[in-house]
């Protein structure tokens, strides 16, 4: 503290003595030094108040009363600043541990697609910030069965993360089952419904591909309808399907459909987060997915999934507001 | 009684501004309520603190009017759900009204039309 003080007076009294522009920039950089040693803002106002005193050989004693009161005020906004840099430490703290997270779940939540020579699969899912609100799960069992579920929590950040590894867990314990998609999303509903706060729910998609048969059995809950492309024809259709979020009530039964699927036929399962574009109505997009998708239909499904991508965001000044996914199953 | 609460959010470029404006009109046990503007990540805290502050065993009825809602995501329609779940626990009587299209169709995809009092926007456009 004495040799802040003597540094301090110096710069002072050059500045009283001189009055140069020079002198002031003295000033704020010994401040600098002051902030990045943590001076408390009161300390900065007694040394002040020394250096006045032993520049002019003391101080008139009302004007050192007004020194102590001021000294008083300002304890007040050292307090303040002492909190702000405590908070900026917890800060870098949240954000190291935020990654940490980030990380896990992105081995907890990984997809892995299958390669099989009976169906073309193809998938992007992109997240909108650190942690992803969507999942695909696959599964392939010895049935020659391919299952896929793509599942879309509300909201996003840490909260969905922590949501969907709960959607895991079960579709991995569903998954030994032989069950039917219909009955997939009844447990999975009840699982969710029983865990989670009242705002809280999840989209989802449950499909079965037989691949001997080229059959899907699919199932959907509150789920931004797939699309299915029949080569025959040219043409699109919606897979309606009048199912439930997941998590809403606790005791709901699912519709379940089944296609036939044909060479060259495609199903093309999305989340919001691509139908949903600002400024457009869904309906429009919707028909735009449709028109891009079919310009790309000669491709492979990973392939069609990443120009997608690509082309949905071009449209939107690569600016997407939401979680992106397409899952393309193409035979 | 009337209450009127609003809230502006900026984005970092300033252009884009949301705003989401809530009141509250009560008539003897009906309590309707209007919302206006864009229900999403930002401004869905805003509605569902709003809607977590109605006393709902003094009511008999509350309507939410969605007539002047240009935007809303999956997070408002959380906040939704969670009110209709709170309501319905306490035996209480959500209706919504005014749905656009849109809204119409996020409701009827998400199958929560069939479970919700929901009428549409009668308007003719």
């Amino acid at each position: 503290m004495e040799q802040l003080l003597r540094d301090y007076k110096q710069f002072l009294s050059d500045y009283i003595t001189n009055l140069k522009e020079q002198n002031l920039y003295n000033g704020q950089n010994y401040v600098r030094q002051l902030i990045q040693k943590n001076v408390a803002p009161e300390d900065v106002i007694n040394i002040h108040r020394k250096a006045v005193d032993e520049i002019f050989d003391g101080l008139p004693e009302s004007l050192s009363h007004a020194y102590d009161f001021l000294i008083e005020v300002m304890v007040q906004y050292g307090l303040k600043t002492r909190e702000h840099q405590s908070l900026l430490v917890q800060k870098e703290e949240l954000r190291i541990e935020m990654d940490i997270a980030a990380r896990i779940q992105n081995i907890l939540l990984k997809t892995t697609i299958p390669k099989l020579e009976k169906l073309d699969i193809g998938m992007i899912s992109e997240p909108i910030r650190k942690m992803n609100g969507d999942y695909v799960h696959f599964i392939y069992d010895e049935r020659n069965d391919l299952s896929v579920a793509v599942a879309d929590v509300v909201g996003k950040g840490v909260p969905a993360a922590l949501c969907m590894s709960m959607v895991k867990n079960g579709l991995e314990t569903l998954e030994y089952g032989n069950y039917e998609p219909s009955y997939i999303l009844q447990v999975l509903n009840r699982i969710i419904e029983k865990s989670v706060d009242d705002g809280m729910f999840v989209s989802s998609f449950y499909g079965r591909y037989d691949l001997e048969k080229g059959i899907l059995t699919y199932s959907s809950a509150g789920h931004e309808p797939a699309l299915y492309f029949n080569s025959n024809d040219g043409s699109f259709y919606d897979l309606e399907s009048k199912g439930l979020l997941l998590g809403v009530m606790p005791e709901v039964k699912y519709p379940q459909f089944n296609i036939q699927l044909e060479e060259n036929d495609f199903i093309m399962i999305v989340t919001d987060g691509v139908t949903e574009i600002r400024n457009y109505e869904v309906a429009e997009s919707r028909k735009l997915l449709k028109e891009i998708a079919f310009t790309l239909r000669h491709l492979s499904a990973q392939e069609m999934c990443e120009k997608i991508y690509v082309e949905l965001q071009r449209l939107q000044d690569y600016n997407l507001n939401d979680d992106f996914t397409i899952v393309i199953l193409k035979k | 009684m009337m209450k009127k609460s609003g809230i502006i959010l900026y984005s970092h470029g300033g252009a884009l501004n949301m705003e989401l404006n809530i009141h509250f009109h009560k008539e003897n046990n009906i309590l309707k309520v209007f919302i206006e503007g864009e229900i999403d990540t930002f401004t869905a805290p805003k509605l569902r603190d709003e809607l977590e502050a109605i006393d709902i065993d003094s009511l008999v009825f509350i309507e939410l009017d969605l007539s002047k809602v240009v935007y809303m995501d999956s997070t408002g329609l959380g906040v939704i759900v969670a009110i209709y779940k709170k309501v319905t626990r306490q035996d209480g009587n959500l209706k919504l009204v005014g749905l656009s299209n849109r809204l119409e169709r996020l409701f009827a995809i998400t199958g929560l039309s069939e479970l919700m009092n929901i009428e549409a926007d009668v308007k003719v456009v």
